[in-house]
């Protein structure tokens, strides 16, 4: 048995037994990863000494629970890979960035802490892109990460690192972060499930920021099981982090039950909006998702066209907040108190415009001073107050079409499948667009879930579905409802 | 909307950030590209629609005023790129010219 192929359910069941062992386990994805990363490049960080010595302290413990009959933590002894944007006490955490390409943490984050009470283990960092601005993982400091179904294809972004290592099986579930589309977007590139919690569901303690009012982190998982889990694990109230939603965490793994019914969905109201079927839509992945929705039929669910007026003006208000917000995130990087510093000069403030200018990356740059820009004396109005209140037209928009009782929207997670490497470097606006369909929920703070639908060109074609503000139950049961139905998600690249 | 060289210039300084004449006139190009897509927002109008800041409906989360530890100061230290030979504050460059 090939075990790094086990999805974290898989792997709990044949624990709980005591047919394998967790060093096995581990031992097993980090052979898959010297077998395998040095093309598909997904890690930056590898803990594998470490990682061997947490998986014989999670053997110990599963012999006790064996023993005395007794529960073990929901991931007790599974090999996790986390995107370097998400801070681990002692292990170097660089958010894809030259700036931070020393920073040890002194600190785990928030949903590091509750992995690690859930008994996962630490395999490694993953890359991604430069403080996760990006959708192709290209603009990564240190390499760039390759889409394991097409080695000359990027994996997505921002969060490419982690999902190139759930679809090569380097690891057994992933944590990515999705500002406007980070988790899905990649997700959707490489045939992997990506679900966006809704905004506030999980602490953003401890991750490195980039816009606050969007940023979630989200899990990046071989199946749908496995994010329910990954999501009940991380999801919650965190005293020191004031947008985390003071609310009980529902069972998202009992949310599944009754999939295996024959109409699992009667009764469920599927809105399918006219705005993300418009052009610019490969034909190839709006075939794939229409299949996908005649498949949500097929199992009881009734569909219906619904309209987002302002599905259009998502990018321009996103590229507007986002790089506003980031510019004052990013300002803390001067070189004083962790990080990289470049020392051209004997005057502080030089330092630290040296510092800036060659700690960070082209994007990051660009964002910054595009953000400077909209929040300056004389622009403010124009740029950054207009686009939040395009946002509350965003918003609304959402709300209209749940309180009319649709129940999920659904539609393409990326307008194309994975782009040849280098493709759209060049071209800002070409990359963004890679995001038109994910940035609207990032706005509207809802959750969203990409699973995999089809195949385009031999290439993963991901399916959104969009529920509403803290109500992920619901949207994991239709997702798993269809990935029970499809077969889809069992795919695998050869490596 | 076509920005200047010397408006670029001006954003670089507010953000503190050191960029050679190639990426000045880069990013002239660029910011002014992007900015162009972006005014397509003044097509709407939105005289009567407040801003959503943060789409949680959250004010002034308070906490309970009571003290609780600290990281200590070496692990706060640890990773400065220059800190007093005594390990007690970060150092920087000169701030004063003379």
């Amino acid at each position: 048995m090939e075990l790094y192929r086990l999805t974290v359910h898989q792997a709990r069941a044949l624990l709980e037994k005591g047919e394998i062992s967790t060093t096995e386990l581990t031992r097993a994805v980090l052979d898959r990863i010297d077998a395998v990363d040095a093309r598909v490049k997904a890690y930056l960080t590898i803990v594998a000494d470490r990682a061997l010595d947490q998986a014989r302290d999670a053997d110990a413990q599963w012999a006790e629970h064996r023993k005395n009959g007794t529960r073990a933590p929901a991931l007790l002894g599974i090999p996790m890979a986390i995107k370097d944007e998400v801070c681990t006490r002692g292990v170097r955490t660089t958010a894809g960035s030259k700036i931070l390409n020393n920073f040890v943490p002194p600190y785990d984050a928030t949903v590091m802490e509750k992995l690690n009470a859930a008994g996962g283990i630490l395999i490694g960092k993953t890359n991604q892109d430069e403080f996760a601005m990006g959708s192709s993982t290209e603009n990564s400091r240190y390499f760039v990460t390759r889409n394991p179904w097409d080695l000359e294809r990027v994996p997505g972004g921002s969060s490419g690192g982690s999902a190139a290592a759930m679809a090569a099986d380097e690891a057994l579930c992933a944590l990515g972060t999705d500002t406007g589309g980070s988790v899905r977007q990649p997700a959707s590139f490489t045939n992997t499930v990506g679900l966006r919690p809704t905004y506030g569901r999980v602490s953003r303690y401890g991750v490195v920021a980039f816009a606050s009012s969007l940023d979630q982190v989200g899990p990046i998982t071989k199946d749908v099981r496995d994010a329910a889990t990954i999501l009940g694990v991380i999801a919650g109230h965190d005293p020191r982090e004031a947008t985390a939603a003071n609310l009980p965490v529902p069972d998202y793994e009992s949310a599944l039950a009754g999939a295996q019914l024959i109409a699992p969905l009667q009764g469920v109201r599927v809105g399918v909006p006219r705005e993300y079927f418009a052009a610019g839509l490969q034909p190839g992945v709006e075939r794939a998702v229409r299949d996908a929705i005649r498949v949500l039929e097929s199992l009881g669910a009734t569909t219906q066209e619904v309209t987002l007026p302002h599905t259009d003006y998502a990018l321009p208000t996103y590229y507007l907040l986002a790089p506003a917000e980031a510019s004052a995130n990013l300002a803390r990087y001067d070189g004083v108190k962790y990080g990289y510093r470049l020392e051209e000069s004997n005057e502080m403030w030089e330092v630290m415009r040296a510092t800036r200018g060659d700690g960070f990356g082209a994007e990051v740059k660009r964002r910054i001073m595009l953000g400077t820009y909209a929040l300056s004396t004389g622009y403010y109005d124009a740029y950054y107050l207009k686009a939040q209140k395009v946002r509350t037209l965003i918003k609304q928009d959402f709300d209209r079409v749940f309180a009319a009782g649709v129940d999920v929207i659904v539609g393409p997670t990326s307008p194309s499948v994975a782009f040849k490497i280098g493709e759209r470097v060049d071209d800002p606006l070409q990359m963004y667009l890679a995001d038109v369909f994910t940035l609207s929920q990032a706005l509207a703070g809802i959750p969203t879930i990409s699973i995999p639908c089809g195949f385009d060109q031999g290439l993963p074609v991901g399916l959104q579905i969009i529920a509403r503000a803290f109500d992920e139950e619901r949207m994991l049961r239709v997702a798993y409802a269809y990935e029970q139905a499809t077969e889809w998600h069992t795919r695998k690249p050869s490596l | 909307m076509a920005l200047t060289r010397v408006q670029v210039q001006h954003i670089a300084e507010l953000a503190k950030l050191k960029l050679n004449d190639d990426e000045i006139d880069r990013m002239t190009s660029q910011l002014s590209a992007i900015l162009d897509y972006a005014a397509r927002l003044q097509e709407l109008d939105t005289e009567q629609i407040p801003p959503t800041a943060s789409v949680v409906p959250l004010q002034n989360v308070m906490r309970a005023d009571r003290v609780v530890p600290s990281l200590p100061r070496d692990q706060v230290l640890a990773n400065a790129p220059d800190k007093s030979e005594d390990g007690e504050f970060f150092r920087v460059k000169a701030i004063l010219k003379e």
